[in-house]
């Protein structure tokens, strides 16, 4: 598992900005971010290599923000990626809350999955999947 | 164990016959003796004669706190002031100070009806009480101090401030019952446990009457807890007489009104009417044996409700329930009688949102429209809308049964709601026509 930042954010003019200003200023650098939107407000999630300090920047400067833990799979850059493990998740039972994907570079491309229930990391090496750290990623 | 037994559990028929003779003697003493009543009273086509029954008093004028300050200083006392025993004032932080005059037998009366609070806690002639209310002008500490003397109580006015010598008497000298506002209170348990004792197991007190202040449920439980201590409320206002006007028995199911002094009514604060018994609103107060300063039908803009139903400690005299709040913050939507303090009662029962929240009123298409901005403890789940949404959807149905009004709920960040203590605007008006 990994640590995925989350940010509650009210559905107003300028937070996002505000938000990323005070990751800009803690020397925060964001691999990925994704926004659930609903009328009034927004949940960002946010892939980067140092939750734990994006998170206490942001709650020091006013904002919701949390860590949930959440699971990263590298596969290939290809067509059928992301197809191959969502059926293997699939033939596992495991209800997925959310996803969302993003390449790394030409060869690799990571599948972050939030998915209800324990155990889930263990099933996905198990089953041949390579579930990866920031650090591993982003290290090259 | 009951202070005044023939009086406290009097059947409520003869209590009520008791009322009508004395609310036509305190008529008559308004009449006659005060010019303010005369011209209200003959304003209002009504004589003390007119009254036959308790109904007729809803007749009657009703006389406000602004009445008081225009009469300022003694324009409303129906004695001389030779016969004037004590004098007592409120701040006058909202404009002009109002005076109020007790006789020596309202002073004596004011001191039965806390000493009947003080016999609900298990008081006696033979309890230590510590009276932390400030004395002065302020009606609480020379009130409790009444109160202790009528029992014949070991009194110790201590005042209120220099708190850890409080607690050193407190313990010292094997203090019953503590009597003070409930945030000085909260202070004198904080104070000791730093200081560290467990005032509920080191201490012998065993109980506080607690007033003068608003005090959510959530600070009752926390100063009982801390102090180990039956917690009795206590109600009263400087204008009326001061604390002892009812008190919370054992029970802990409302305030005993000394009903033998005041005769209390509800009126809805919009249309001025009575309200059938047990609903909310505004209490009025009109005194039956006060003699310098009598008031008739004063409102006090206090919200709560008459509770009729026999208590089970044996008293037989009504209850008020726990104050809602103030007329003065009572907003009227779509049409409907709504009281922030039932918005906040709604809020602390969710464990998941913080105490702090606001109110914003708008007009949409000609219909008003309520928001109320609440924000997630730091705990809550943020990352799952699921969750929140299903937040939304709970507490919008808890608020729409409560309050019988559609509330729109909208989450907020946490630094968008003001955390200033105590006086934080929670209300936003914006409707069309007002302000």
């Amino acid at each position: 598992m990994i640590m995925q930042l989350t940010v509650f954010l009210q559905n107003e003019k300028g937070r996002l900005a505000s938000a990323t200003r005070t990751l800009a200023e803690a020397g925060i650098n964001m691999h990925a971010l994704f926004i659930a939107d609903t009328q009034d407000f927004g949940i960002v999630r946010i892939f980067c290599d140092t939750p734990d300090e994006a998170a206490k920047a942001l709650a020091e400067a006013g904002f919701r923000a949390s860590l949930t833990p959440v699971v990263a799979v590298r596969v290939a850059n290809e067509a059928g990626g992301l197809s191959k493990l969502l059926e293997f998740c699939d033939t596992q039972d495991m209800n997925i809350e959310y996803a969302y994907c993003f390449c790394v570079n030409n060869e690799a491309a990571v599948n972050v999955l939030k998915i209800e229930g324990e155990g889930v990391e263990a099933k996905l090496i198990e089953g041949g999947f390579a579930t990866v750290s920031p650090e591993e990623i982003y290290a090259a | 164990m009951y202070f005044q037994p023939e009086i406290e559990t009097m059947p409520h028929d003869q209590l009520e016959a008791l009322q009508l003779e004395r609310v036509r003697e305190t008529a008559r003493n308004c009449y006659e003796n005060v010019e303010f009543y005369r011209n209200s009273f003959d304003a209002a086509g009504v004589t003390p004669d007119d009254i036959k029954s308790l109904d007729d008093i809803a007749k009657f004028p009703f006389v406000v706190k602004q009445n008081m300050r225009d009469a300022y200083p003694y324009g409303l006392f129906a004695r001389p002031v030779k016969d004037v025993a004590r004098i007592h004032a409120s701040s006058g932080t909202t404009g002009q100070a109002t005076v109020v005059g007790h006789s020596a037998n309202d002073l004596k009366n004011w001191g039965d009806c806390f000493a009947r609070g003080i016999a609900m806690v298990g008081g006696s002639a033979e309890s230590t009480i510590q009276v932390s209310y400030g004395y002065g002008l302020f009606t609480g500490g020379l009130g409790a101090h009444a109160g202790g003397e009528a029992i014949g109580a070991n009194v110790i006015p201590t005042s209120s401030g220099n708190t850890k010598r409080q607690i050193q008497m407190m313990k010292d000298l094997e203090t019953d019952i503590l009597c003070c506002t409930p945030s000085y209170a909260l202070l004198i348990a904080d104070t000791a446990i730093e200081m560290g004792y467990d005032p509920a197991k080191d201490f012998k007190i065993s109980a506080g009457i607690f007033g003068a202040e608003p005090c959510s449920d959530s600070m009752r439980e926390d100063i009982a807890t801390k102090l180990g201590i039956q917690y009795c409320d206590v109600y009263g206002l400087s204008e009326i007489m001061g604390p002892g006007v009812a008190m919370e028995c054992a029970e802990r199911k409302g305030l005993h009104i000394a009903e033998d002094h005041f005769y209390c009514e509800i009126i809805d604060p919009a249309t001025l009417e009575p309200v059938p018994v047990g609903e909310w609103g505004e209490l009025v107060i009109t005194t039956l044996t006060r003699e310098v300063s009598p008031m008739f039908r004063y409102r006090t803009r206090d919200i709560t409700r008459i509770i009729a139903e026999p208590c089970a400690c044996g008293r037989t005299h009504y209850k008020i329930d726990q104050l809602r709040g103030r007329t003065d913050d009572m907003l009227i939507i779509r049409g409907v009688n709504v009281f922030p303090s039932q918005i906040e009662q709604v809020c602390v029962s969710f464990p998941e949102i913080t105490a702090h929240y606001q109110l914003h009123l708008t007009t949409v298409n000609g219909m008003d429209q309520i928001e109320l901005r609440v924000e997630t403890v730091p705990e809550f789940p943020i990352d799952e809308v699921r969750k929140l949404e299903d937040l939304k959807n709970r507490l919008a149905a808890e608020l729409k049964s409560n309050l019988q009004v559609q509330v729109k709920i909208t989450f907020c960040e946490p630094h968008s709601i003001e955390r200033s203590e105590g006086k934080a605007k929670r209300v936003f008006d914006k409707r069309e026509g007002k302000n």
